[in-house]
């Protein structure tokens, strides 16, 4: 834990005009986090994570990667980007691409790898997502747990060093969350650095190893897992905590 | 019936004597069609992707200024272009350039006439293509431009690998359509003198009066042009789509695959390979 942390948030804040969804967040990632966020919907989780990775411009405050502040002007968000990955719930494969290529496209136009480098690359992460006899499917030829594992892969091909996830199986049906998460345990195990935010209130538990609870835009309680579920401080975090173990 | 025959019998004493140059006017016309809708299609396409440059507010102001200064012209190309006929377009710029320029510019012999049609019914195509271009790229989900943000791509790694591929594809409909159009309506062009295919129709019956065998030549030989012209953009348009199955590959045909990596769903690699039919994709 006395590791350089990867990513600090300080005092961040985002308004859309005069909606304010995010009010002063702070918190830290360090290497081999696996952090999850939780809180109920419309409470920013996934404006916080779009500000993380430059998709929305913060009103307010500082992303630090590695020290360095990316929202500074004269930094350049796409070299930052291709550092830190993200998958979406919506998954966003390139339609125009089959699965090796979605998986190739980073690694040959952002990082310069030699096409067969990439190929490589890109069929070891399928492999590890246990899509790699897909390779040669279009996105809309496959089932939303498929085309989740396959934008896992894309993301990792750019061998980032976090890895963002937004509601990774909320598009899902049923019964492909399982293939979904199972591949994320696998990475968490791995050593990987991922910030998660779920409704998956099992993989919050049970898999990360440090949960953040947001409410109205401002984090309302964070701590370990274990600690969190079964002695939450915050009424509001007891509150939502009940409603979800109810259903 | 008899009415048949005897135009049949023109037709064929027509083809007879003019053939080659009936020929010869298809021939230009086809080039003259094919050429400004494929320089129509840059045209579109360029002035497509300057009116879809993101502007935010937080950019520089001259950096603003341009983009909007951008749109405008690009707005006053269009509705100029879409707004007012092809012919007058021809006569304005066949003669007004020169007007305009004291005939330092103009539009000389065969190779002028040429150039002057290839220009005209380029810009006009243009003019319809910007539209076109600017609806197929904004109607791309966003989420495929934040997928490739989020890999770290580029805006010009974004639309060239990802957003204009995909809008290509859906506006090779309207591309077709300016095809077949330009086919047709290059025959305006013989206001300034171009001989494509209907310019031949004038300049033959000029000389013998068989006014409505020459017609029927003449609808005969556009509707089969524009009939090729549809059947070739369907092929095109089921090549860009790729197949509709796919073979799956076996793990072992991976030799650079090795890994150790225990999926639980790793079964499904072993089956052997199958094809998967697709519902067709919808009419749009
Ligand atoms: N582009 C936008 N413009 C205006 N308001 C926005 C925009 N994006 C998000 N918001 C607002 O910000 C608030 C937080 O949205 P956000 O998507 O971050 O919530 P969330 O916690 O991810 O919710 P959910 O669990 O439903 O995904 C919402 O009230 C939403 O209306
Ligand atoms: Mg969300």
């Amino acid at each position: 834990m006395d590791q350089q942390p990867i990513l600090e948030v300080q005092h961040l804040s985002k308004s859309f005009g005069s909606h304010q969804v995010l009010r002063d967040i702070d918190f830290t990632v360090r290497p081999g986090d696996v952090t999850s966020i939780i809180g109920s919907s419309g409470s920013g989780k996934s404006t916080l994570l779009r500000c993380i990775n430059l998709l929305e411009t913060p009103s307010q405050g500082a992303v630090r990667f590695h020290g360095e502040d990316v929202t500074a002007p004269g930094v350049n968000p796409s070299a930052y980007r291709a550092k830190v990955g993200m998958v979406f719930q919506s998954f966003n494969l390139f339609n125009n691409m089959n699965v090796l290529e979605n998986c190739m496209a980073g690694p040959v136009k952002v990082l310069r790898l030699s096409r067969e480098e990439a190929r490589r690359r890109a069929l070891r992460y399928l492999e590890q997502v246990g899509m790699a006899p897909y390779i040669k499917a279009k996105p809309r030829q496959l089932s939303g747990g498929q085309k989740q594992r396959v934008a896992i892969a894309r993301a990792l091909a750019m061998e980032p060093e976090v890895l963002l996830f937004d509601e990774p199986t909320s598009a899902l049906d049923p019964e492909m969350v399982g293939e979904v998460l199972s591949v994320m345990k696998d990475l968490a195990a791995s050593g990987m650095t991922m910030l998660v935010v779920t409704h998956e209130m099992a993989f919050a538990r049970d898999v990360s190893r440090r949960v953040v609870f947001m409410s109205d835009g401002v984090i309302c309680e964070e701590g370990e897992p274990a600690e969190l579920f079964a002695h939450p401080r915050q009424p509001r975090t007891r509150e939502f905590l009940s409603r979800f173990m109810a259903s | 019936m008899e009415r048949l025959i005897t135009l049949g019998s023109d037709m064929a004493r027509l083809w007879e004597a003019y053939g080659p140059r009936y020929l010869a006017g298809v021939q230009n016309t086809l080039i003259l069609a094919l050429a400004a809708t494929a320089i129509g299609c840059l045209i579109g396409l360029v002035c497509g992707i300057l009116n879809t440059i993101p502007c935010a507010k937080q950019d520089p102001l001259p950096k603003r200024f341009l983009l909007k200064l951008i749109r405008v012209v690009v707005r006053v190309y269009v509705e100029v272009f879409r707004g007012t006929p092809m012919m007058l377009q021809a006569v304005f710029i066949y003669y007004g350039l020169p007007y305009f320029t004291y005939n330092s510019v103009q539009f000389s012999g065969y190779s002028g006439i040429w150039a002057a049609s290839i220009l005209i019914v380029s810009i006009n195509t243009g003019a319809y293509m910007a539209e076109s271009v600017r609806g197929g790229i904004l109607s791309i989900d966003p989420g495929q431009t934040e997928g490739a943000r989020a890999i770290g791509m580029t805006h010009v790694q974004t639309m060239t690998g990802v957003i204009l591929p995909q809008a290509l594809r859906n506006i090779m409909p309207q591309i077709g359509n300016n095809l077949i159009i330009n086919i047709k309506d290059t025959s305006v062009m013989f206001i300034i003198g171009f001989t494509e295919f209907f310019a031949q129709h004038r300049n033959i019956v000029g000389v013998n009066n068989l006014y409505f065998p020459s017609a029927a030549i003449e609808m005969i030989g556009y509707l089969t042009m524009t009939l090729i012209a549809s059947f070739l953009l369907r092929g095109v348009e089921r090549l860009m789509d790729g197949a509709s199955d796919y073979q799956l590959v076996q793990a072992d045909a991976l030799t650079m695959a090795a890994g150790t990596y225990r999926h639980p769903g790793k079964k499904r690699a072993r089956q052997p390979a199958w094809n998967r039919n697709l519902q067709p994709r919808g009419e749009r």
